[in-house]
């Protein structure tokens, strides 16, 4: 009784508040990275292992425009309009004509992809990482740290990215075309729904996502031509333990993940902390292998 | 046999179809023709690829041989969403509603077309709904909460959104009760009445006979029989052949 | 392996007809309940033993999930399946087929990468010899006499050494049928085994069926009348999950009960 009382006592309460924050922040740009990938695989049935590097393309892209033109807002825009269309066009060369073949041939292409997109991201800014200047600095005081004010400003941006996202699926016409497609292909398409461009548009959706928090990230670590690793490796677990397909899952699992493993972080190091996400992993395949956050089916 | 021939071309025709799953081979050259504004009856057991027929026609299923014609054009490698575009309305069998989707975006993925003005879209759903109240009730309502009777009158009016020139309807009254198969009657003679052609695949011969103008019989992936609807009963022999033991 | 292993040798004759015809096969209150749907509804089904016997039936009447339900792939929510006198209820698929009931599938389940001899042959092979770790299989010479007098049987002898996948349709579906030959069965379910099948290849089909009847009890779910008229001994018609009707084939064309769910007159 006296060992509970004193480990209650001895929780470092101001640490826990603070990340939470972390936590939730990480979990809203981990969402919007985990969004996009299972929209992909609930759509058309792809596991895109290149969306790590969509996200280090966008932050990449938004590099180069902070450089030329100071504004990170332009930054953001412009990545995630550039790295959609690089997307679609992925999707239109490689991805298209593998439709309905064996699923591991689309998990070669798109591994292919990233390999390719690391290669050239090396090969065209070097190993150097590089920075992006968060677009305003400032904190404001929590106990007896300060709180950077801009990683506030990502988790709402996300969450906004992400709430946009999910009011035009629910509204607009072509959100009633992505649903259906993604509930009966074949109906689908017997109901005059090109189903081929609402599969490249979803793609290009998603990799805009991914560039957008991409540069969204870019401040709290460097970009480099191997971020993408361990972002898409964390997204595809969030997916799982999500439930495949499920846009809202994913959103939840991301933050409930992000969650765990800052506070794991309070006891042990951040680098230990990250077994955090495997072991709900392994549990959520163990006991509920369709998605933690899904309803179980009948 | 003596058949009514169609006085215009003929709205879809469907030449030598040979269609395989693999190598299973489903359809072993069918051949059969809807006029503009007809109802046409595909009638046989199951299994026989009355279903297979319809997939071809929508270019669900590629056929490895033969031709389908869309007012006398080939449409030949055409994706389905084409077709339904030019025209082709398919409610299948088991219905495949958008369950999740409520009724009204269930009929919004045929409604909302380019190149329809909103008047007309508007209208379209007013008929709709004129045709079938239960679902204006439910016009809320996610699909998957419908009973099957009016998830069956929701795939008729989805397609109907289409404002096809011809509807391929496949069972329409598989597991209904009596009292819905009449309605899906009514239906199907109000289409008729409004110029859209049918192409019915059924088992339920009584129906078949009196709402279709011609009736096909199939048998083991080709039609063997072809008749004028108003010469044949329920109870003679062709048909105790194709359908009965 | 001298001479060509005849159907009577690779099959002994203890299936015979002689004597009171005793029912190799029957259920009693089968019930199989999804929900709140009955699949199947207090089914009593009996078939003797040497009889041919289908099973026909509208769509959804139950006859695939009554095939589930005596291969032991579907647990029966109540009632009891006996075979040759033994309680066989909610046993696993493979102590089923232990017990000497073997079935084909609709969806052929062939091993299309193997010869066609070594899909019967590995079949055969698990019925003896089925534990055996050590011992290569070349060693077993009664399995390949086995396998070879069922490929006779199916008429498939001389296609022995050819891909599985290079067979055309109608060949793998017979193929598909001997695999479950070689597994020495004493009852044999086959689920529409000519789907799909030209005018042709249905007659082959027919006569095979005719050729292996003589040491067993078949069950044969069917669409196409005409195999069902001219194989079966008797019929039985299912309809929504029941037993609407069962008689000789002519019986049965002429049940009034029987033309209606068909006619829906």
């Amino acid at each position: 009784m006296g060992a509970i009382l004193e480990f209650i006592q001895s929780i470092p309460y101001d640490q826990l508040l603070i990340q939470t924050l972390n936590g939730i922040v990480t979990g809203m740009i981990l969402a919007l990275i985990a969004s996009g990938l299972t929209l992909i695989f609930g759509i058309m049935d792809v596991v895109n292992f290149a969306h790590g590097e969509l996200f280090m393309l966008g932050a990449y892209i938004g590099v180069v425009v902070l450089a030329t033109s100071g504004s990170f807002w332009l930054a953001l825009i412009i990545a995630t309009l550039v790295v959609a269309l690089i997307g679609a066009a992925l999707q239109i060369t490689t991805l298209r004509p593998l439709l309905g073949r064996d699923p591991l041939t689309t998990i070669l292409a798109t591994f292919g992809i990233s390999l390719v997109l690391q290669n050239y991201a090396l090969w065209q800014f070097g190993p150097v990482a590089r920075k992006i200047q968060e677009p305003f600095t400032g904190q404001f005081t929590l106990f007896y740290l300060q709180y950077p004010w801009y990683r506030l400003v990502i988790a709402g941006l996300s969450a906004a990215i992400i709430g946009g996202f999910w009011l035009f699926l629910k509204y607009g016409t072509f959100g009633i075309w992505i649903r259906a497609t993604t509930q009966d292909r074949t109906m689908a398409q017997a109901m005059g729904i090109p189903v081929p461009w609402v599969h490249t548009a979803v793609f290009a959706i998603g990799a805009g996502m991914a560039a957008a928090s991409g540069v969204l990230f870019g401040p709290l670590v460097g970009v480099n031509h191997a971020m993408g690793l361990d972002w898409v490796l964390k997204a595809f677990i969030v997916v799982v333990v999500g439930g495949m397909g499920s846009l809202g899952g994913s959103i939840a699992a991301s933050i409930f993940i992000s969650l765990l493993e800052s506070y794991a972080s309070i006891w042990v190091s951040p680098a230990q902390a990250v077994i955090v996400s495997f072991v709900v992993l392994i549990l959520t395949l163990l006991f509920r292998p369709t998605g933690l956050f899904v309803p179980t089916p009948k | 046999m003596s058949v009514p021939e169609t006085p215009t071309e003929p709205l879809v025709s469907v030449e030598s179809l040979h269609t395989y799953y693999g190598k299973s081979h489903i359809l072993n050259g069918v051949s059969l023709h809807v006029g503009r504004g007809e109802v046409v009856g595909l009638l046989g057991r199951n299994g026989v690829g009355k279903s297979t027929t319809l997939k071809s026609i929508m270019g669900l299923v590629r056929p490895r041989q033969g031709r389908v014609l869309l007012g006398g054009n080939s449409v030949a490698g055409l994706p389905a969403h084409k077709l339904a575009r030019l025209g082709i309305g398919y409610v299948p069998e088991d219905r495949r509603i958008f369950r999740l989707l409520t009724v009204m975006e269930n009929l919004r993925t045929g409604l909302d077309r380019r190149g329809v003005a909103d008047a007309r879209k508007q209208e379209l759903l007013d008929k709709v709904y004129a045709y079938f109240p239960v679902l204006a009730e439910r016009r809320n309502q996610a699909g998957g909460t419908l009973s099957g009777g009016e998830q069956q009158m929701l795939a008729i009016a989805r397609a109907m959104m289409l404002e096809p020139k011809i509807i391929l309807l496949d069972e329409p009254t598989e597991g209904l009760m009596p009292r819905m198969v009449w309605q899906i009657r009514e239906i199907i003679e109000a289409l008729h009445h409004e110029g859209v052609a049918i192409l019915l695949v059924e088992q339920n011969v009584p129906l078949t006979l009196e709402a279709s103008q011609r009736v096909y019989f199939m048998e083991k992936g080709a039609i063997r029989h072809h008749a004028a609807a108003s010469t044949l009963k329920a109870t003679d022999a062709v048909v105790q052949q194709y359908l009965g033991v | 392996m001298a001479a060509t292993p005849s159907i009577e040798t690779a099959f002994p004759a203890d299936a015979g007809r002689e004597g009171a015809p005793a029912p190799v096969l029957c259920t009693e209150g089968l019930t199989i309940r999804f929900g709140g749907l009955v699949a199947l509804n207090s089914v009593n089904f009996e078939i003797a033993r040497g009889e041919i016997r289908a099973i026909i039936g509208p769509n959804g009447a139950g006859k695939s999930t009554f095939f589930n339900c005596l291969t032991g792939v579907l647990r029966p929510s109540s009632g009891r399946i006996l075979f040759s006198g033994e309680d066989i209820t909610g046993l696993s698929p493979d102590r089923v087929s232990r017990r000497g009931i073997a079935r084909s599938y609709q969806i052929t389940n062939i091993l299309p990468n193997a010869t066609v001899l070594e899909n019967v042959r590995i079949a055969a092979q698990s019925r003896r010899h089925g534990w055996s770790m050590l011992t290569h299989y070349r060693a077993y010479g009664d399995i390949f006499d086995k396998a070879e007098a069922v490929l006779q049987s199916v008429g498939l002898r001389s296609k022995a050494a050819e891909l599985a996948a290079n067979l055309s349709h109608g060949e793998q579906r017979n193929l598909e049928i001997g695999i479950a030959l070689a597994t020495e069965p004493q009852l044999l379910c086959l689920d529409e085994p000519t789907a799909g099948m030209s005018a042709a290849e249905t007659h082959e089909t027919i006569a095979l069926v005719r050729r292996i009847a003589k040491n067993l009890t078949i069950l044969i779910v069917e669409h196409d009348m005409q195999v069902v008229m001219e194989l079966a001994h008797r019929i039985t018609v299912f309809h929504y999950g029941a037993v609407l009707a069962e008689g000789t084939p002519a019986e049965i064309q002429q049940n009034p009960r029987v033309l209606e769910v068909y006619l829906k007159t």
